[in-house]
Order: structure tokens, then sequence, then C-alpha cells
């Protein structure tokens, strides 16, 4: 099988942009990843288009309309908030697989504002509020409070997760925000569900990602290997039954499986590891995935925190990039802008926010539901 | 909106709360016979093993311990706050998503492994479109 590689790959801010539309979105961000790599649309042999919001839409066509209707076959997903590192591990397939030798994978998000998640009245009676909650803060509060029931995990170390990634997102303008969150800030900002206040939970925005992803002998052939990343593993996982599987998402079982299988892909472990992306949907959960992609043993997570193991210049980097929490979440986008992030480390283009020397990087997403994507990456040598 | 479609008693607020005539309210759980799993609400395979048709009712306990929780201070509008999410574990088996009530929705109050019982009420006066009334199931302290 050939080796695959990223060889074009761009985000767009993200932000809100109300006015423009979901194709707008990503073929922007498409025109990026091309421009990134000097390929034009007629060099594509496959479109991976993810977008949740407009999932039965056709997404990908309507990117393709604004920026060329080459004719390509065109795959739209949707995996909840794995949905954009999903379309990229279809284009990867489909290099791996030896179909083509040259595709895009584009990731899509334009979000409202406000709560995710919860249940609507079905029938009978709205349950919300009534048999706890469904609101996203507060099934990863749970999540969160599962870890504190084990090891003692405290309040103000879920809050410094939040004080690293918005500290991080100040060195990187494509985030959202760039705005320093002390501890007492981020523990006295409004309280949303215990114990995740506001600035602990991700920012809902508008915003793409696009990648060109290349077999290596094409990559070789264009005189791309250059700025190539290659991509040295691909994962999916879904959760495996779990005997509190009915009232409580489990993240942390297909993230230790998904982890376990894409490092035995790459031939590498977790002490190989750079850099990493990883899904701080709510601060809690980072917490959670140190352990669970083995950056710590299990129980050391708090202590990782409160180390600066995690933070720029600590022993592995965790969402230099800002993070869901501060960079945002554009659900659709999200697996493709982390890549983004750790291709442009492995490039040493990151710019004030580099890691240092960065030769292997992990990204990682959950989409609840579940579905959970690792890609591991690693610098051209 | 009318109150003439209205059933004669209160309706259960989920499928797996029981309310027999003339007996106490119970919470269903439907169990595997080949490998124990349990699961809330009708079904007829195991997820957990694949089994088919091999899945028999159960009453669940109404005692447990409280596995985790989380107080919720912000909600969908129209939904009072703040209200404890509380996910417990039942004695005997299965695991159960409620409100926790009748203790103060402060971390400092809230013990992981506290005994806790099942109790049913009201459903906080919430009302379906044709009027009925809900029974609901809620956790609190047990000493």
């Amino acid at each position: 099988m050939t080796n695959a590689y990223v060889v074009g790959i761009d985000m767009i801010k993200f932000g809100r942009f109300p006015e423009r539309s979901v194709p707008d979105l990503g073929a922007e961000a498409a025109l990026m990843a091309l421009d990134d790599c000097g390929l034009k649309i007629q060099d594509m042999q496959a479109l991976y288009c993810g977008n949740l919001g407009q999932a039965n839409a056709m997404v990908g066509q309507r990117v393709l309309q604004q920026i060329g209707q080459t004719g390509i076959p065109v795959v739209n997903c949707a995996n909840a908030c794995a949905t954009g590192a999903t379309a990229f591990r279809e284009a990867w397939m489909s290099i791996k697989a030896g179909v083509y030798d040259v595709v895009l994978a584009v990731g899509v998000e334009q979000m409202g504002r406000g709560l995710l998640g919860g249940s609507g009245a079905g029938k009978g009676i709205p349950k919300e509020g009534l048999l706890g909650s469904g609101t996203m803060p507060a099934v990863f509060a749970e999540a969160g409070q599962e870890h504190a029931r084990k090891y003692g995990t405290t309040f103000e170390q879920f809050a410094k997760v939040s004080v690293k990634n918005h500290h991080h997102s100040t060195l990187n303008p494509k985030a959202m925000y760039q705005i320093e969150t002390p501890l007492e800030t981020v523990m006295n900002a409004e309280m949303i569900a215990y114990p995740n206040t506001k600035l602990m939970c991700s920012v809902n925005v508008d915003g793409s990602a696009a990648a060109v992803l290349c077999s290596e002998k094409k990559a070789k052939e264009l005189g791309l290997m250059g700025r190539a990343v290659k991509v040295a593993a691909s994962v999916l996982t879904s959760d495996p039954w779990q005997e509190r599987d009915l009232v409580m998402p489990d993240v942390n079982t297909c993230t230790r499986k998904a982890a376990a299988t894409a490092y035995e892909m790459a031939g590498i472990g977790p002490e190989d590891v750079n850099l990493v992306e990883l899904h701080d949907c709510f601060a809690t959960a980072e917490i959670l995935h140190y352990e669970n992609l083995g950056l710590c043993k299990d129980g050391e997570a708090g202590r990782m925190i409160d180390e600066g193991e995690s933070a720029l210049g600590g022993r592995v980097p965790v969402n230099v990039s800002g993070g869901l929490l501060s960079k945002g979440h554009p659900l659709g986008a999200t697996g493709i802008a982390n890549i983004y992030e750790v291709s442009t480390h492995l490039r040493g283009e990151a710019g004030k926010r580099q890691v240092e020397g960065a030769s292997v990087g992990l990204t990682h997403v959950i989409g609840l539901g579940s579905a959970c994507a690792l890609h591991v990456l690693e610098k051209v040598s | 909106m009318s109150e003439e479609n209205a059933a004669q008693g209160p309706l259960p607020v989920v499928d797996f709360l029981k309310l027999p005539e003339g007996g106490d309210p119970y919470l269903e759980g439907h169990k595997c016979k080949a490998c124990d799993a349990i699961y809330l609400g009708e079904r007829s395979i195991c997820s957990k093993c694949g089994a088919r048709g091999e899945i028999d009712p159960v009453k669940l306990g109404n005692t447990g311990t409280l596995y985790v929780y989380s107080i919720v201070h912000r909600s969908f509008p129209g939904i009072e706050v703040p209200y404890i999410s509380a996910i417990v574990d039942l004695d005997g088996g299965g695991t159960v998503k409620g409100n926790l009530i009748g203790v103060d929705a402060d971390p400092e109050k809230i013990e992981f492994g506290m005994p806790v019982e099942v109790v049913y009420k009201d459903a906080l006066g919430r009302k379906d479109k044709d009027g009925n009334s809900y029974t609901s199931y809620f956790f609190q302290p047990r000493s």
C-alpha cells in the first residue's frame, strides 16, 4: 500500500459569518488548501466533504458549484463532531486503496449559538430538567465527574485546562478568541453545568478547513514532498457496549481503542508524540483524554495539568491552537482544522506557537453517539 | 388543549416507569438471559452480546448509589434551574439518570457513592398538550 500525504492544507479564521452560506465557507477553505500546494480543482480526482448541519443537502457538490464542477465523485458525510475527521479519513482510504492519487477533503460548519443537546418533548412532556440533563455541558460534566470520583480531580484542575487553551489561542491568529482568561476568571464565570463554567465550554463558531491528500508517487511526481506531511495512521472507532451506556455516553473506551490501534499502525508509542490536538469540547473532557491517549498514566491527568506538561513548552503540548475551547468548534470543520494545526507545526510554520522540533503529532475528535477519529501525522524527513 | 382528552390518572413519564393499578410504582428493566445486560425500555436483541429473543422484563430496585452528577445552572428556556442531574446505579443492577432532590445543589453537600432511593412524584407540574399530568421518578438521599 502506498503512503498517503497531506500536501496542501488550510483553514479559514473561525468566527461568526451569518451572512455567508455553508458552501461558500467550504469553498474558501478548499481554494486555500489548493493554493497551499499550487494545485487546481481540475487536478482533484474526488472530493470528500464533511458537514453536519446540512447533512442531507449535498454540500460537497455545492462547493464544487462555486469552485469548479469537474464531474468528480463527491462523498458527503456526517458523523457528529467526528464529521470532518471522517471525511479526511475517507479521502485517506481512497489513496491507500490505490483508487485515486490526489483528492480533496473539506470540512465546514455554520453553527447557531447556545446550548447543544437536550431532548425535545418526544412524546409526552419535555424530559430536560426532569430526568436529569441531556445538554452537552452537563453530559461532559458528568463524564468529568467520573474522573473526579475515581481520582479526586478538582474543579480547579478542570478550570486550568481552559486557562491553558485560552492562553494558547492568543498566539493563534485563526482562533475565534485571543483573550487571556486567568484561573479566577474561568472559575468565576457563569456556572453552566458544574463543574463546567461558561469559559470551560467550547465556542460555537462558523468555520471551514480543507486538505489535499496525495499518494507518494504522485506527491513526488508533482514535486510536493518538501512540505508534505505523512499520514502515519488513521483510525475510526465506535463505542463498544458499556454498562452505563443508556444514560452516560462513554467517550473513553472508543478513544482508548482508537489510540491503541493508531499507535500500532504508526509504529510509535505515546512517548513519541510531540503535540496533540484533542477534543476539548469541554474542559472536563480534555483531562479524560490525557489518559485515554496514553499521554500520562491513569490517574495522573490532574498532575499533568497542574505541572504544565500539556502547555506550550511542556512535555507534550496539547491544543496549542487554542482548542475547541477558544479556537472554536464548527462541528464539521473541527477534525480537519486539527489536522491543519498539527501539519503546520510539523512544517515548522506555526509562528509564535510553534512546538519546537515537532516531528510527530496526534489529532483526536469524538462525535457523541459515538465516533472517535484519530490521526497520527509525521514530518517527512 | 382540552382537559376532556386527558386520561384518568397520571401517565408514566417514560415507558420503563410502571404504575400498576393498586400497586407501588417501579422502574422496569429488560435483562438479557444470555449475558445479563440490563436495558431500559423494551427490546428484543441484546446490543452487548447480539442474542435475539432472550430478553425478559425485570423489576429494578428502588435503592441505589449515586455514581456521578452535574449541577445544571443553565438550561433551555422555561426549565427551572438549578437542578442536579444524577446518574444512579441501582442495587441489583441497572443504571438510571434523573434529578436528585432533597439535597442542596452544592458540590459540598453531594457525595459520590451516597445511598439514594427512588421516589415517585408528579412530574414538576408538566402536562402534555392534552392536559395529562405525569408521574416521574426522582432520587433522594437515603439515610
